[in-house]
């Protein structure tokens, strides 16, 4: 049996932005959710009561007015709002919230600082709201071990910050990191511009408690360096809070390189540009970073920061190199001359801190630079194989001109992650259904070429609907029957990743044909 | 009884021998050439699958730092591929075969990720999980499926690759493989100490590797163990040795400023030399097989790294004749103990520190009879079956490889 993910919206419950259902039935624009179940609101009551005798006081909110604070993510096209809050402070009362969800048969979504760019935190209307926002204490500080034991609610700066007296940091480090929580950093395996060299959140992590639906408590690795049995912290991270609520994180810190610098390369064409970032790394050089923008992002940026970017080049780039002094200065060198073999139009070194910095603000503000020239815009998220730059980028173009609409890109160059930024006016009827429909033909040429959906953004609601142009369903059956293993019931976070949902016992169900001895074509001895 | 042995040379020929298990509910033996059978808990079925077979690179894109290849391809054609293109798999997998007393230079890429070996690169290069980007198999329900993708950066869906580094082939029958490959370091160095106690020398590691120089090895042997490594032996005591890797003159400047910050060393091992003294360390070539009726049990503990010494102090007290060395500054000991030693007792000596213990060379009986993998906690281990008949409902790929069952 399949159930069908069909329109939210129940009276009433304040739900709002959610698609409603076409009543022609045909194909509509937008997300759609898993159906509210009238039984399980109907037992509110009851399950507002048995959650405050779990977490008392402040922490189950059911007041529409503070409920509001919840009914979205950073995807604030998609809201709704959760039937109830809940905010746990202890390892212990998350697992009697979700045993007691798991007793009730009601759905939870988990929530961090709900900084998600894909809809991961989206509440259900049905579903209890599970914010891990109590869990806000570093726990330890082990240099020794070159780890930090913290609770998930504390920011990704956070660690960094705490740390940075004796020299170390914590790696990724996603745009949001003055914000998202790095257990929301465990649910989406966030990444960062510097992650090619230093690896996303899944290299970073050394070890986890987490509670699973039926409120067990497992631990997966510590501080020691391989978990040992099934690699299952390697599938929690990323797993976009379906398979588990992440209680306790151990994330190994770094020292900071000693030096960094950054150069700007402008060029005249994106092949030009594209064929350098090649060309960097086939001389054997993995930068901290390596950026790029297209014309529409350069101009964008510069007229909001004037951080003395070229306007006169079609591809900017920016390659940042860290390390001990003598390899940054000798690496600069090599990029700066590999640019200009590649037909770079203007190449600045930094000279300074100030300047470094300079270079970066512009592109780090290139998302809000953008949201000044345009009332709204979506951010995509796709990987290719960074030889295809040039198609798409061209493609892109078609695309835009297809859909009536701009579009800006910024590239994790390195790792060949695009960040096309589609602009739109929310206000103009139609436009936000063109956009996601421009943001889905992106989504599927970069798996045409080779690519995937979502480079460190995740699947969400967002590119839920996508996952069967890059997966397919035997692909889609075993990934949903691995969250089986977490989660029989369908209970966590149901309606994100995947675009059907199965029950557990169908997919397990297995079809033995039985009796034949076939393969005359195996060789056997 | 004889065994019988399918060998097939596609996905769609494997998931039919696959599916043939199943009708048949006889379960399977899963090799590749067979190099890390003495690894892991021996599996007793009368059908083998060698899948040795499925061989070939597939794609080698040096620009976009991505492998792929059939997942039966032999590391000894992957390896000299990947120098000719100045690139390596960074975190460094060994070559084990020594320890049973085979050849060196065996083994398939597959096997490697199955077992997810790492080396002393994995210090700061990540293990074999971290490489491994993108996977197609068959799985226990003969399907043909994939996992992961074909570029360094991804999170469409559970990382799958992941879960199949360190399976032990009791997940997916591996097809391919895809994997992320980095740029060789051009230069390598290592500075030695002579003469210190382990937990001396564990603590130069910690400050190496708190240092900005970038460590990308930390291995301390004591003198009877660094005796048998040629590169070192004629220090005749203990040695602590730390590896700086990457372009020439940022090697020579690390160097330089780590010999300062540790207030001296006793000597620097250049590049070949460096090159033969990890290559020993990665594939634990003191304890090297001789004589397959006497030869020590080997266990592969990782640990809190700076807890190494005083696990290792522990376990020489509990155990007795024991020798061991460190890597991965501390965190992973290497620990050659007599034959009628007790897992539990020696997982006891453990517990109190964190971490686990793998029995990596032992009799056949006994890889039989005791834990071959650290046991766990009865919730986990109920999470680890589910996983394992997420994948194979009827236990026919390497059943009990792992665990009795999984």
């Amino acid at each position: 049996m399949v159930i069908p993910l069909v329109p939210g919206g129940v009276p009433g419950l304040g739900a709002r932005n959610l698609p409603t259902e076409n009543p022609d039935g045909e194909e509509q624009n937008g997300m759609k959710m898993p159906p509210p179940d009238p039984n399980i609101i109907a037992k509110r009551r009851e399950l507002v009561e048995r959650l405050r005798a779990i977490v008392p006081g402040e922490g189950v909110i059911v007041d529409e007015a503070e409920l509001r604070a919840y009914e979205c993510d950073a995807l604030t096209a998609y809201r709704a709002l959760p039937l109830v809050v809940v905010l746990p402070s202890t390892t212990h009362q998350v697992s009697e919230v979700l045993k007691t969800c798991k007793e009730m048969g009601v759905k939870v979504v988990p929530r961090g600082a709900g900084t998600s760019l894909s809809g991961g935190a989206l509440p259900l209307e049905d579903g209890v709201l599970l914010g891990m926002g109590k869990f806000n204490r570093i726990l330890e500080v082990d240099y020794d071990n070159r780890c930090v034991v913290t609770q998930p609610g504390v920011t990704n700066l956070g660690i960094s910050t705490r740390v940075a007296d004796r020299g170390f940091y914590y790696a990724p480090d996603p745009s949001s990191q003055i914000a998202c929580t790095i257990g929301g950093n465990i649910a989406e395996n966030s990444g960062g511009v510097h992650c090619l060299k230093y690896g996303l959140t899944t290299n970073n992590v050394l070890g986890v408690e987490m509670v699973l639906m039926d409120g067990t408590v497992v631990r997966l690795g510590g501080k020691h360096l391989d978990q040992g049995g099934y690699d299952l912290m390697g599938i929690v991270t990323g797993s976009e809070g379906l398979l588990g609520v992440v209680t306790e994180v151990t994330v190994r810190i770094l020292k900071k390189p000693a030096t960094a610098r950054a150069v700007l390369i402008g060029f005249p064409s994106n092949e030009q540009a594209g064929d350098c970032v090649a060309a960097i790394i086939a001389a054997g050089i993995i930068p901290g970073g390596m950026e790029m923008m297209d014309r529409p992002a350069i101009h964008a940026a510069e007229d909001f920061l004037h951080a003395g970017y070229p306007l006169d080049v079609e591809a900017l780039m920016i390659v940042e190199l860290d390390g001990p002094a003598a390899e940054v200065d000798h690496l600069i060198d090599r990029v700066v001359a590999i640019a200009n073999d590649h037909g770079a139009v203007s190449a600045r070194a930094s000279t300074s801190e100030e300047e470094r910095l300079l270079f970066w603000a512009g592109r780090k503000a290139a998302f809000p630079a953008v949201g000044r020239i345009s009332p709204d815009y979506l951010c995509m998220d796709g990987t290719i194989p960074r030889k295809a730059l040039p198609l798409v980028l061209s493609r892109m173009q078609e695309l835009s001109e297809r859909h009536g609409l701009r579009v800006a890109n910024v590239f994790h160059a390195g790792d060949g992650n695009l960040h096309p930024l589609i602009l739109y006016d929310a206000n103009k009827p139609g436009e936000l259904e063109a956009a996601e429909r421009f943001g889905a033909d992106i989504l599927t040429l970069c798996v045409d070429v080779g690519g995937v959906l979502t480079g460190e953004h995740g699947v969400g609601v967002e590119k839920r609907d996508l996952m069967t142009h890059q997966f397919s369903k035997t692909d889609l059956d075993q990934q949903q029957r691995l969250k089986c293993a977490f989660d029989p019931d369908g209970l966590l976070n149901p309606g994100k990743v995947f675009p059907e949902l199965h029950r557990c016992a169908e997919l397990g169900r297995l079809h033995v044909s039985g009796g034949k001895l076939p393969f005359p074509d195996i060789p056997r001895f | 009884m004889g065994i019988t042995t399918f060998k097939p040379a596609t996905p769609e020929q494997l998931a039919d021998a696959v599916r043939w298990a199943l009708d048949a509910g006889e379960p399977l033996e899963l090799t590749g050439t067979g190099s890390k059978r003495g690894l892991g808990r021996p599996v007793q079925t009368a059908y083998a699958l060698d899948l040795s077979d499925l061989s070939g690179v597939v794609a080698y894109e040096p620009e976009e730092l991505v492998l792929t290849v059939k997942a039966a391809t032999p590391m000894a054609e992957i390896e000299p591929l990947l120098r000719g293109r100045g690139q390596h798999l960074a975190f460094e997998p060994p070559d084990l075969g020594g320890l049973y007393g085979q050849a060196p230079g065996g083994g398939t890429l597959g096997g490697v990720l199955a077992a997810a070996l790492a080396g002393p690169r994995r210090l700061s290069a990540g293990s074999a999980r971290d490489h491994f980007l993108g996977v197609a198999g068959v799985s226990g329900r003969a399907e043909v499926y994939k996992g992961g993708a074909k570029v360094v950066k991804n999170v469409t869906g559970y990382d799958v690759p992941k879960l199949m580094a360190g399976s032990f082939g009791t997940l997916t029958a591996m097809t391919e493989v895809t994997v992320k490959v980095l740029p060789a370091p051009e230069d390598t160095r290592t500075l030695l100490l002579h003469g210190r106690s382990d937990a001396e020398g564990i603590r130069a590691l910690t400050d190496a590797l708190h240092s900005p120089h970038e460590v990308s090895g930390a291995a301390h042997l004591p003198e009877s163990v660094a005796e048998r490594i040629p590169a070192v032996a004629s220090a005749r005591a203990s040695v602590t040795a730390i590896r700086l890797e990457g372009f020439g003159p940022s090697v020579a400047a690390r160097l330089a400023g780590l010999t300062a910050d540790l207030g001296g060393i006793d000597g620097v091992l250049d590049r070949d030399e460096s090159l033969a003294f990890w290559r020993a360390v990665r594939d634990v070539a003191p304890f090297r097989a001789s004589n397959p009726d006497t030869d020590p049990l080997v266990w592969k503990l990782s640990v809190p790294p700076a807890s190494g010494a005083r696990v290792a102090e522990e376990l020489a007290l509990a155990l007795g004749d024991v020798e061991f060395f460190f890597d991965w500054g501390g965190g992973l000991i290497w620990l050659a103990t007599p034959r009628e030693t007790d897992a539990a007792a020696l997982r006891g000596t453990l517990a109190p520190f964190g971490g686990h213990a793998t029995l990596v060379r032992a009799p056949e009986a006994l890889r039989t009879a005791a834990d071959v993998f650290q046991p766990q906690p009865a919730p986990l281990l109920a999470l680890t079956q589910r996983v394992k008949t997420s994948f194979d409902p009827r236990g026919v790929l390497n059943p009990g490889r792992l665990f009795a069952g999984v």
